[in-house]
């Protein structure tokens, strides 16, 4: 996945918009401040969500954290490997740890975002 | 994290756990590593092979003098006479109302007795001591002055057997020897808050360095690393042992708290030694108790726990087991409560089942010798 088509958000997720279809999962720097990731309740499929909504909750041993979604739209596939090997978040946060995938109603909420250079200097601040 | 303006300490191995690469955060008023390479691998680390702990954030204060034995008496919990030199026993503080002040450590040495406590709880407890103190009793603080490495896990004593001063397979459990390491003075005690066979080594600080590298040095073959608070408080709640300020504190006595065994109520007064009486007597309202999650769930504190549906009890404790792998806690219920409940977990009961402490049991501590 190229960095450049990846998009960011202040709390850590990231975005990888393919058409009217976005990805969605947790940076690096999230996945290493969460710690060992234990669970990921994944949200069902199907589920109509607003952007600014709690998506789920990713449980690492010491925390919960929320993941949020800057998109509005409905939730069209969720990242099943994550029930057995939410670790994967961990390994490999912006490939195979993605969570899930969102269908866009409003693809102008991607211009609220920041791009790889920008949150890159959020992260190292 | 507060408005508190006294600056944030390091302890004597700042330095490694930096070079170490350590997520550092402030914990009574200490830097200390949380994580280094990941709370589940360093609590894997110590359950398999050993692990290395800086606690030198922890309070050390000796207590000499003609009156010492029957000042710590009259402000603990357990019977500090049956203590020999070279013994160490698990004990309590409470104040007049049986509320816990701290839980800590009594050495019996040489020539004092060696009360080690919870950096949290090191100001609140040498203020009490100190205003209890008598003139026959001679009260000092070497805190700061006492570095203190945790070695843990079923290959400590193979790792520390060269490097310690003294036949270490014979120190017992919650024994004590005042030796060397390296030929420098040293405190060494069979003790630790893992479950594992392990020592804790009290030792000057310019010298915590040195010893820190040693153990690291010569465990490198058995795969020894270090191991930070995160994966502290995994081990010890999978032993189910308290945690100041989660399971105990001011508001809870020994009797809820199920540390009667610490509790010697027929060895005289002490401080509290009525109202836990009082409390044993009447019984509790609510005891301390420990729950496995069934299915998925991690209980935290502070989440309520259900009983017949009902919010009758708190999580005081809570995590992911990674020996067991599933959610564990520690929680008060209502007393006599037996068997399932639930944890309410962001607006869910999830069920649990209470359980016999310890939850993990395969645990190398020697504590039948």
């Amino acid at each position: 996945m190229a960095e450049s088509t990846l998009l960011f958000t202040k709390s850590h997720e990231w975005v990888s918009a393919d058409g009217d279809v976005a990805t969605i999962g947790v940076s690096d720097y999230a996945q290493n401040e969460l710690g060992d990731i234990v669970f990921v309740e994944l949200p069902e499929v199907g589920k109509s969500v607003s952007a600014g909504d709690v998506l789920t909750s990713i449980e690492s041993v010491k925390s919960v954290s929320e993941l949020y979604t800057p998109l509005t739209g409905e939730i069209v596939e969720v990242n099943t490997s994550l029930d057995d090997a939410p670790e994967t978040i961990n390994t490999d946060p912006m490939g195979d740890g993605w969570i899930l995938r969102i269908k866009m109603s409003d693809p102008s909420e991607l211009d609220d975002l920041m791009d790889s250079d920008a949150y890159a200097s959020l992260t190292k601040g | 994290m507060g408005a508190d303006t006294a600056a944030v300490r390091k302890t004597p191995l700042h330095d490694v756990h930096v070079a170490l690469g350590a997520r550092l955060v402030e914990f009574a008023g200490f830097t200390m590593p949380i994580t280094y390479d990941g709370i589940v691998a360093e609590h894997t680390r110590v359950r398999q092979s050993v692990g290395l702990f800086d606690v030198s954030h922890m309070g050390e204060i000796h207590v000499r003098g003609d009156g010492a034995m029957g000042f710590i008496e009259s402000i603990t919990t357990n019977r500090a006479a049956a203590l020999e030199p070279g013994f160490v026993q698990y004990s309590a503080m409470c104040y007049e109302d049986g509320g816990f002040i701290d839980d800590l450590l009594v050495y019996r040495l040489c020539d004092s007795y060696m009360l080690v406590v919870n950096a949290a709880n090191h100001d609140k407890d040498t203020d009490w001591i100190r205003a209890h103190a008598g003139v026959d009793v001679e009260i000092d603080d070497a805190s700061d002055r006492t570095a203190l490495i945790a070695v843990q896990g079923p290959r400590a004593e193979a790792v520390a057997g060269g490097l310690v001063a003294g036949d270490l397979s014979s120190l017992g459990y919650y024994r004590s020897i005042e030796t060397t390491v390296l030929g420098r003075n040293a405190v060494v005690s069979r003790t630790g808050y893992t479950g594992e066979d392990g020592f804790e080594i009290y030792c000057e600080p310019d010298f915590a360095r040195d010893v820190w590298e040693a153990f690291a040095n010569a465990g490198r073959p058995v795969g020894i690393g270090p191991a930070g608070l995160g994966a502290r408080d995994t081990l010890r709640l999978e032993m189910g042992y308290a945690l100041y300020g989660n399971d105990i504190d001011e508001t809870r006595n020994p009797v809820e708290a199920n540390l009667m065994w610490i509790t010697r109520l027929k060895k005289g007064d002490f401080a509290g030694r009525d109202a836990i009486a009082a409390a044993k007597e009447a019984g509790p309202p609510s005891k301390l108790v420990g729950f496995e999650i069934e299915g998925r769930g991690i209980p935290r504190h502070g989440y309520p726990i259900l009983v017949g549906g009902e919010p009758r009890g708190e999580v005081t404790s809570g995590t992911f087991s990674p020996s067991l792998q599933k959610g564990i806690g520690m929680g008060y219920v209502p007393a006599g409560t037996a068997g399932e409940i639930g944890v309410e977990i962001r607006g869910a009961a999830v069920p649990a089942r209470i359980v016999e402490l310890p939850f993990y049991k395969d645990g190398s501590v020697r504590n039948s010798r």
